[in-house]
């Protein structure tokens, strides 16, 4: 998708630039923002690109550093806390060789920490695309993590 | 008590009795005949009821809703505007994404009826940019109240134009507040302003605009249906209706629960969650996520009842209840509570921006061994400043789990103490 294309299907006024902003950065290979797409935003919405880049650096689902093409949010919050959801970052980072807020080297898995993200019932938990994961174990890490290896869709 | 007294299935009646992403299966449940009894009736009629009922807001605050509708109705302005706080981001709470997520229908039944007794044409249902599943839905079911009738031009061949978007929100908890919330429906950086003026009379595009909770929308068809005086039968003289709980934490059966007002923690987490798994003993809970207040063990017989709570300077808020084990380390929960606060501060002004880090470095003294008795007393007063003086309910209410541990648990801070040195003059 190119930014032009996301602004014509959300529309050009700043009500429109987060949805925007946020499909652009969804279709992109490396899930972020750069310097030039924020310029292209500010051009194509007549918006300052201070403006523009507030939002982007407001915002936690928006980034504007390189990251993988699986963000891997893992929440950070008491309930999932008091079920051992330090274990699962532990495990997560083992396996992928990376510490939290780092990107694999094959750009295919970013891990982040996330605010609670309301599966708290099912603690611990983390979320990949549009898919919840929750009741979370080490065994179930390596598992869910293969299926993406494998090139599963969002 | 057995479970069937303590729960109640109003709200939750449809859960996964209905397929969600079905108008017609809502339809044939009761769905939209709330909205045809509305449309029977004036706009103060349909407030009246929603006054009579006592429904306060289900977001943590508990604005009588009825008074609310009322403000928005009697506002100068146009165009109104009627908005839909799904941001749920309040550690600990579920509610609203199950609500969205079950019975779509329901919320835009409520929002409807709403947006006709104020006489408002345009709507947002603000969702949290993490509840994809949420999004979806929503934008299908939109679409199928459409092609069906309940929204766009002249509803129901009433003459009432109303139609509303989901806008989706990019992750960040304090656009639950409602300012940071409209700025950023607007295209800006998600800050908090000062009250008043409230949004009923200054909101969205600086015109009036009802903000309200997904959960108090969803009370709205049932008041309608039943009637305000059967709906007030509900609950108690203070708190009327039922609650959905979020039960979390260390607790067997954890869980959305819907139960009527009234009803006490402890049957909620013996009866309904069935207890702490292997019998272990209750440290603490925590009431209504992040910014809420904690009891100890001794306390559990309280009622969600918002008089009874007020005397002990409690509320149940949004309904989280999170359980906590003997295992736990006081001080590590308040620190992550802090933490989270501080990553989610919008930073605009100093009490909550500053006084989160100070509250961190100062909770770290505790725990690394190296804390005084000042430590402990500049702890509190900067709390008690962040309380009184921060912009909005982020930072006013974030020291509150810190200061009602130092309220029953004292000993959790003063054991840790390592020196009496007087470090001020
Ligand atoms: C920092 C902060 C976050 C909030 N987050 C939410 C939220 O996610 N959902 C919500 O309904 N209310 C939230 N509120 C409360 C709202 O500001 C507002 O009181 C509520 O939406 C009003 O609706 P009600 O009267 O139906 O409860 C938040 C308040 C603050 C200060
Ligand atoms: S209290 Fe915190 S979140 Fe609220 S306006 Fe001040 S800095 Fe922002
Ligand atoms: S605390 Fe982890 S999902 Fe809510």
């Amino acid at each position: 998708m190119q930014v032009k294309e996301a602004l014509d299907k959300y529309g050009r006024t700043a009500d429109k630039l987060i949805g925007a902003m946020l499909a652009y950065q969804k279709s992109t290979p490396c899930n972020y923002l750069t310097e030039d797409d924020i310029k292209e935003f500010s051009r194509e919405t007549g918006l300052p690109e201070s403006r523009v880049y507030s939002i982007a650096s407001f915002y936690s689902l928006l980034s504007t550093e390189a990251r993988g093409k699986y963000i891997i949010q893992v929440c950070y919050d008491v309930p999932c806390y008091i079920n051992d959801s330090v274990n699962i970052v532990n495990e997560l980072e083992k396996i992928l060789e990376i510490k939290m807020g780092q990107t694999t080297d094959d750009r295919l898995f970013t891990i982040e920490y996330s605010s609670c993200l309301g599966c708290c019932d099912k603690a611990p938990a983390m979320q990949i695309g549009a898919t919840l994961y929750g009741n979370l174990t080490k065994d179930k890490i390596s598992s869910i993590l293969s299926t993406y290896r494998g090139g599963k869709d969002e | 008590m057995s479970n069937k007294e303590i729960t109640k299935n109003m709200l939750t009646a449809r859960f996964d009795v209905i397929n969600p992403d079905s108008i017609d299966e809502y339809i044939s449940h009761n769905g939209y005949t709330a909205l045809k009894k509305a449309m029977s009736k004036t706009g103060e009629e349909i407030i009246s009821e929603v006054k009579i009922a006592g429904l306060k807001g289900r977001g943590g605050a508990g604005f009588p809703t009825g008074l609310k509708m009322e403000a928005v109705s009697q506002a100068d302005g146009s165009p109104k505007y009627i908005i839909c706080n799904a941001d749920e981001g309040e550690p600990g709470n579920f509610k609203d994404r199950y609500l969205m997520e079950k019975d779509p229908h329901q919320l835009i039944e409520g929002i409807i009826i709403c947006a006709f007794a104020a006489n408002i044409n345009n709507g947002y249902i603000f969702i949290r940019g993490e509840y994809i599943n949420a999004i979806n839905i929503m934008e299908k079911a939109l679409e199928q109240a459409r092609v069906n009738g309940y929204l766009g031009d002249n509803i129901l061949d009433s003459g009432f134009n109303f139609d509303m978007e989901v806008y989706s929100g990019a992750g960040s908890y304090v656009c639950g507040e409602e300012f940071a919330l409209l700025v950023t429906i607007e295209g800006k950086q998600g800050r908090a302003t000062y009250k008043p003026p409230f949004p009923t009379t200054v909101g969205l595009y600086n015109k009036p605009t009802q903000i309200n909770n997904v959960e108090t929308f969803c009370n709205i068809p049932h008041i309608l249906n039943m009637g305000g005086k059967e709906f007030s039968k509900i609950g108690t003289d203070s708190s009327k209706g039922t609650k959905l709980v979020c039960l979390s934490g260390n607790i067997v059966n954890p869980g959305l629960y819907e139960v009527e007002l009234g009803v006490s923690i402890r049957d909620i987490i013996e009866k309904l969650g069935k207890g702490v798994p292997n019998k272990r003993a209750i440290k603490m809970v925590q009431l209504g996520g992040a910014s809420g207040p904690v009891i100890p063990e001794n306390m559990l017989d309280i009622k969600l009842d918002s008089k009874e709570m007020s005397k002990l300077n409690l509320n149940y808020g949004s309904g989280a209840i999170i359980v906590m084990d003997d295992r736990i380390d006081v001080l590590d929960i308040l620190k992550r509570i802090i933490e989270f606060f501080h990553h989610e501060s919008c930073g605009k002004c100093t009490p909550c921006r500053e006084g989160l880090t100070q509250m961190l470095i100062l909770l770290d003294r505790f725990t690394d061994g190296i804390a005084t008795n000042d430590d402990l007393a500049i702890l509190e007063i900067l709390m008690e400043t962040m309380n009184q003086s921060s912009i909005c309910g982020l930072g006013q209410a974030a020291p509150t789990a810190t200061q009602k541990v130092l309220e029953y648990f004292r000993e959790e801070f003063t054991n840790k103490i390592n020196s009496t040195d007087s470090i001020v003059v």
